[in-house]
């Protein structure tokens, strides 16, 4: 072995070190909140519960069906569902963008005043005390939106807030699937 | 009395590294003794997927007090816990898992311990083997002059 080839050699833990801090510079910033859902590409699963505003009125995964729409987990114990309330309910309003709502882990008579007071945006929303639907959709807490096809299956998850800065990216996406629809 | 000292604090300590606590587990009630225990195993190798840095025994999260409760209802249905865990894979993905599947996204994960060894065992046995050689390659001349050298530094000075 030469002695360049030596010297060289030493330079190894420097570039090995340095290496290592690019990879570990990529991870700083990213949010570890934002996991990938192992719904996407998968039917939204099955259920049977009750609407928020009627109890005796029963709803299951087949009422979603037939249009691509958003599905909206919210709760009135959760300060950025009240943040982004007004923004679902613009969207709902001037855009006609079709939203259903599962409200989770929360009571039904806070639940429907929450929306007397600040505007129902839901076409209706599953009444999900208990969380059951919530385990089944893969929930981590609210707010989190879902972007179902026509046919009900999921092609999006935002976790976190709708709005300005977050709703165009998906709104892309359900444009297009509401051509493909139509 | 020493003794009885050092046992209490150990059990204190103990009980905080334990991962449900025994009435936690009494309100959690099962068919069958043997199913609890599963139930406590499950809970301490599912990661809690709001707060990431605990299991779903240890936190109090909405959605990790819903998963302990599907687990129960799991366990007492009669499902495996393979058939458990695929459930909740299917639902919350491999992230739930505190020990990670080797698959290609977890490659790094797993080989990346092994590949430091590796280079810290080459760097042990390139840098050892180097300071060795430097120690012989003086010639008889130089271990000559060396040796000289040290004596005249042993003498006493005379200041």
């Amino acid at each position: 072995m030469s002695a360049t080839t030596k010297r060289l050699l030493l330079l190894l833990p420097t570039l090995i070190a340095f290496a290592l801090g690019i990879f570990l510079y990529q991870g700083i910033g990213q949010d570890p909140n934002k996991l990938e859902s192992s719904l996407i590409g998968q039917p939204l699963p099955e259920f049977n519960a009750e609407t928020l505003v009627s109890p005796s009125r029963i709803v299951t995964q087949a009422d979603m069906l037939g249009q691509p729409a958003l599905v909206n987990v919210w709760a009135t114990w959760c300060p950025t569902c009240r943040a982004e309330h007004e923004f679902l309910v613009s969207i709902a309003e001037q855009d006609n963008v079709r939203i259903y709502g599962v409200n989770y882990h929360d009571q039904r008579t806070a639940a429907q005043q929450w929306l007397k007071d600040l505007g129902d945006p839901y076409i209706f929303s599953v009444f999900d005390p208990k969380g059951a639907l919530g385990i089944n959709l893969g929930v981590v807490g609210a707010p989190e939106t879902y972007l179902i096809d026509a046919d009900g299956v999921v092609v999006d998850k935002l976790t976190g807030e709708l709005n300005e800065r977050t709703w165009p990216p998906l709104r892309t996406k359900y444009l297009s699937l509401l051509q493909e629809t139509n | 009395m020493l003794k009885v000292a050092l046992a209490s604090i150990f059990i204190c300590l103990a009980s905080l590294v334990s991962p449900l606590t025994q009435a936690d587990i009494k309100s959690y009630e099962f068919a069958e003794p043997e199913m609890a225990q599963r139930f406590v195993d499950l809970t301490t190798v599912l990661r809690c997927p709001k707060c990431q840095n605990q299991n779903l025994a240890d936190s109090d999260s909405i959605i990790a007090k819903d998963l302990r409760g599907q687990v129960q209802t799991l366990i007492n249905a009669g499902q495996t816990n393979q058939q458990i865990t695929d459930f909740m894979v299917q639902r919350y993905g491999e992230f739930i898992l505190y020990d990670p599947p080797l698959n290609k996204s977890t490659l790094v994960l797993w080989l990346a311990p092994i590949g430091m060894v590796l280079i810290g065992l080459w760097a042990l046995w390139f840098f050892g083997r180097k300071t060795h050689t430097q120690g012989a390659m003086l010639t008889p001349s130089e271990q000559h002059k060396l040796d000289q050298l040290l004596a005249d530094n042993q003498t006493p000075s005379r200041d």
